[in-house]
């Protein structure tokens, strides 16, 4: 490395030395041994772009290893590389034409440094794609294609290379365009061309060559040339995600780089999530004239007209064209992780500068890139593409990739590490803000969002509710309630079981067993029960309640949720059973007034459910149980989304 | 935008992301008094409003050149900075297999190792750029290190969408690059747009006797700035901005060709530098 890579000359006279000229950042990908590095030297070579020296110090360490002359070694640095022979990690260098600056990112072939290739894609505004025209389409090839569509970049040539190990055979060429122009359009990309070149010989990279003279098309300089320098989204949605809030003197600047829009001081903006409203009263920036606007790609800071809690993963928005809010993402992503993507497991999400604990609800599908086939699975491998489900533990705006690319991507991190990337769909997920009353921004709580329990519903895909437990002292509640919140937690639920246990040691801790104690104790299980209910919780309550009145004040509480559920076995069933030996200590009159011996027990006359646990065992008697919760709790929520689905 | 509101906006953002990323007490930046790092304050004190929040190190042999020593004494002041000057151990402490220029410069991952163990810092700002040189164009943004400071090539996060690694366990340190993506060039743009002061060594005059050598009288600059005896200016007219800009369009000559650092000797000799911690 006696001289390093910087290439920076130009092989045709120079605008004005300080022109401020545009950069267009490529990247180079494709199949290993495909000729990726080749093409590289080969530019740099015949634009006359290498420094001083490069090539007899590339010849000398060549001859050095004992190997043909290696044009791979002007961008694989590192010697680990030079050792292997293949390119690692994704590398960048630079050079210009008469037209623009460029800078080629290198983005390795082998299937085993994908996350370097993403790494280098995602990064650059179009694309080089190779294809050896000996050995023809490869698993890569597709797989590179696949993916840089997946990420958004609309610009890609597939140059043809090794054209010369081939006899520079037209047949040889329209074969290749044939099937990968077919493979790229059956993935949906639109706009490509393909270059028949030979990196090697020279032919059609900056020089056309003399042994292609049946192709009319672009040389690879001239399609770079040709391919275009991205706008800055400054017409679409205004998208500012906070970044973070410093408050280094008297100003509260809510800092951010604008991802879309534009934003003007006195502007009105919404928040989101919190749907608050608020006017920006500066845009603040450190030397130079104030602004009074801000465009897409900058980063900036702003101040608002008043105080208004917001923090960072908030995103600011006009009020006309809002992100949509949801608690489910719905995507499209690449797994890079060395442990499988598995359903139900806990994932962190990260869009923009939000975050989210996450939980993976389904895999649709993992995509076949080769074959585009689609296989059902339960887990997503790495280095595969899938059609997934997340669920959000928050509430997150978000935009639908198609419409929006910055609002509408989002990696997944997994003990400490990016583990994949993904774009989201909002095609047939409803947005939770609708229904959300407009907020004005005077309330500086910033949690006076007011959400309506079809919110809640969507957001949990189950209506809150209340199942009210009664029945003996042995009949079974506790055992039922505790499975019961078990199985439905394991779905995903939101579930709860409030019990002697929670109860009397704390909320109720105050009262004894005399009647009116035991009144009072279930009069305040009714009332937190609604507030569970409210809260979107399906809450199981597991209390005796003997008393016909005790229980229709519980309902009274919360009639639209309440669901008193019977459960059903007679005193000799419950004292053959007596699993704590109270019916013993009762029959012994060491307990005072214990149901079914020396007090009453009310009968429900009509229970929403009775489960007669005498005749069916634990397993039937749950099974009745999550049918009637199913039925009542989540088919509503399901008509509801059914509408647009979520 | 242009290209270099593009480049401004990227670093400001990078800045950010780590001052929310990392423990407050435990950033610090690196300044060398070059054009890199001093660029870096200038979009650090952009990014945060005028005041940079965390401190800036620099790792002192002893063998800065006259003109360095005059410039920092000046803007440490003039910049209002919180300012770590750290003295690097001797050259016998270095690794005696590294070529001796190489030695020198591992003086400074020494000194930088002693300061970040006894301030207690997890995450050092670097002022490098990709087009330097082959290993650097490797590099990511946020870029996490072993326990003793080493960088391990092969296995870098993935960096994508402006996502980076900001999720650690505890103990692990990490470097953040807010000028990985901006050239030498960009760097003399940008120095030129802002009007930013620079050492006066980048400037070409003649020199004549210098350090032990003798360049005649020709007309010289510094490209890149180090330690005495192991850097030294190369031939170029440029005696201004404008000039040095023009001299970039043209040259073919490296940015550190006048600080070879051992690889003249050895080709790996800066991969294993930069392996072991160097910047």
């Amino acid at each position: 490395m006696k001289n390093a890579m910087v290439l920076t000359t130009c092989p045709t006279p120079l605008a004005a030395a300080s022109e401020n000229r545009d950069q267009l950042k490529i990247v180079i990908v494709g199949h290993i041994d495909h000729g990726k590095s080749t093409l590289v030297g080969r530019i740099f070579h015949d634009t006359g772009s290498l420094p001083e020296g490069k090539l007899e110090q590339i010849t000398a360490q060549c001859k050095k290893r004992g190997m043909p002359f290696e044009w791979s070694f002007l961008m694989d640095a590192l010697q680990a590389e030079r050792d292997q022979g293949i390119t690692i990690d994704t590398t960048q260098i630079w050079f210009k034409t008469a037209r623009r600056d460029y800078c080629i990112i290198d983005a390795p072939g082998h299937r085993e440094f994908l996350k370097n290739m993403i790494t280098g894609a995602a990064a650059s505004e179009a694309a080089l794609l190779l294809i050896d025209a000996e050995e023809g389409v490869r698993e890569q090839s597709k797989r590179h294609g696949y993916l840089l569509h997946l990420l958004g970049i609309k610009q890609v040539a597939v140059v043809v290379n090794k054209m010369d190990r081939v006899g520079y055979d037209p047949v040889k060429f329209d074969a290749i365009v044939k099937e990968y122009g077919a493979y790229l359009k059956s993935i949906g990309v639109e706009e490509f061309t393909f270059i028949p070149i030979s990196a090697r010989e020279g032919d059609m990279v900056v020089e056309r060559g003399q042994y292609l003279d049946w192709y009319d098309g672009k040389t690879v300089i001239e399609t770079l040339d040709a391919f275009k320098n991205l706008p800055a989204p400054t017409e679409q949605p205004l998208r500012f995600p906070v970044q973070d809030v410093y408050k280094f003197d008297e100003r509260r600047i809510i800092a951010g780089r604008i991802e879309s829009g534009t934003l003007r001081v006195g502007d009105t903006v919404l928040i989101s999530p919190s749907n608050h409203t608020i006017r920006v009263k500066s845009i603040e920036h450190f030397g130079g004239e104030a602004k009074s606007v801000a465009f897409a790609g900058e980063s900036v800071g702003i101040t608002l007209e008043d105080q208004l809690f917001v923090e960072r993963g908030n995103v600011i928005s006009h009020e006309a064209h809002p992100p949509a809010l949801v608690r489910k993402l719905s995507a499209r992503l690449f797994w890079l992780g060395k442990n499988p993507l598995v359903k139900g497991k806990r994932y962190k999400v990260k869009i923009n500068t939000a975050e989210f604990q996450a939980e993976l609800a389904e895999v649709r599908h993992v995509i076949d890139t080769d074959a585009l086939g689609q296989h059902v699975t339960e887990e997503v491998a790495r280095n595969q593409v899938a059609e997934v489900v997340f669920t959000l533990r928050g509430l997150a705006a978000v935009d639908d990739y198609n419409e929006l690319e910055r609002g509408g991507r989002f990696v997944i991190i997994e003990d400490y590490d990016i583990v994949g990337g993904g774009i989201i769909s909002l095609k047939g997920v409803i947005d939770l803000r609708s229904g959300s009353r407009e907020v004005k921004s005077s309330n500086i709580t910033g949690v006076d969002f007011r959400i309506t329990p079809e919110q809640r519903a969507l957001a949990n895909g189950h209506r809150g509710g209340i199942l009210w437990f009664t029945g003996l002292s042995g009949s079974g509640k506790s055992t039922l309630a505790l499975e019961l919140q078990q199985r439905l937690f394991n779905k995903g639920y939101q579930v709860y079981v409030l019990d002697g246990d929670n109860i009397r040691q704390g909320l109720n801790a105050d009262l004894g067993f005399a009647p009116e104690d035991r009144s009072e104790n279930i009069r305040r299980v009714g009332e937190v029960a609604a507030l569970f209910a409210r809260a979107g919780f399906i809450v199981i309550s597991a209390f005796i309640s003997p008393y016909k009145e005790d229980r229709r004040r519980a309902r009274a509480c919360a009639p639209e949720y309440f669901n008193n559920v019977y459960i059903k076995a007679d005193v000799a069933t419950c004292e053959k059973r007596d699993v704590k030996g109270l019916y013993k200590k009762a029959r012994a009159g060491e307990i005072e007034e214990f149901t079914g011996i020396s007090a009453p027990y009310e009968e429900p006359e009509n229970p929403e459910l009775a489960v007669d646990t005498r005749t069916q065992s634990v397993e039937e008697s749950i099974a009745v149980l999550m049918e009637y919760v199913e039925r009542q709790f989540v088919s509503p929520v399901k008509e509801l989304t059914n509408q647009g689905g979520i | 935008m242009d290209h270099l509101e593009k480049l401004e906006a990227q670093s400001i953002y990078i800045f950010r992301e780590a001052f929310y990323a990392v423990d407050k007490k435990k950033l610090a930046m690196l300044w060398s008094f070059g054009k890199d790092s001093t660029v870096m304050i200038w979009l650090a004190r952009k990014a945060f409003f005028g005041r940079i929040p965390f401190p800036l190190i620099h790792c002192d042999t002893g063998l800065e050149m006259d003109e360095v020593y005059a410039y920092r004494d000046r803007y440490v002041k003039e910049w209002e900075l919180d300012f770590i000057s750290q003295e690097c151990p001797p050259l016998e402490e270095t690794d005696p297999t590294l070529p001796w220029a190489a030695r020198v410069a591992s003086r400074k991952t020494l000194g930088l190792r002693q300061v970040v163990e006894q301030r207690g810092f997890t995450a050092i700002m670097a002022g490098i750029r990709r087009d330097e040189e082959g290993t650097r164009a490797k590099e990511r943004y946020f870029s996490p290190r072993g326990a003793d400071n080493s960088w391990d090539v092969k296995e870098q996060p993935p960096e994508f969408w402006d996502q980076f690694k900001t999720d650690f366990p505890p103990g692990t340190s990490l470097r953040i690059h807010p000028l990985l993506h901006w050239t030498e060039a960009d760097i003399w743009l940008y120095v030129q747009r802002e009007n930013i002061p620079m050492v006066p060594l980048y400037y070409a005059r003649p020199y004549g006797a210098f350090e032990g050598r003798d360049f005649g009288g020709q007309m010289m600059r510094f490209r890149s700035i180090g330690e005495k005896g192991i850097t030294w200016p190369t031939p170029s007219d440029a005696d201004t901005i404008e000039k040095i800009i023009e001299e970039l369009q043209t040259t073919r000559t490296s940015e550190r060709s006048g600080r070879p650092m051992g690889a003249d000797e050895d080709e790996s000799a800066f991969e294993r530098l930069r392996a072991a911690g160097y910047m």
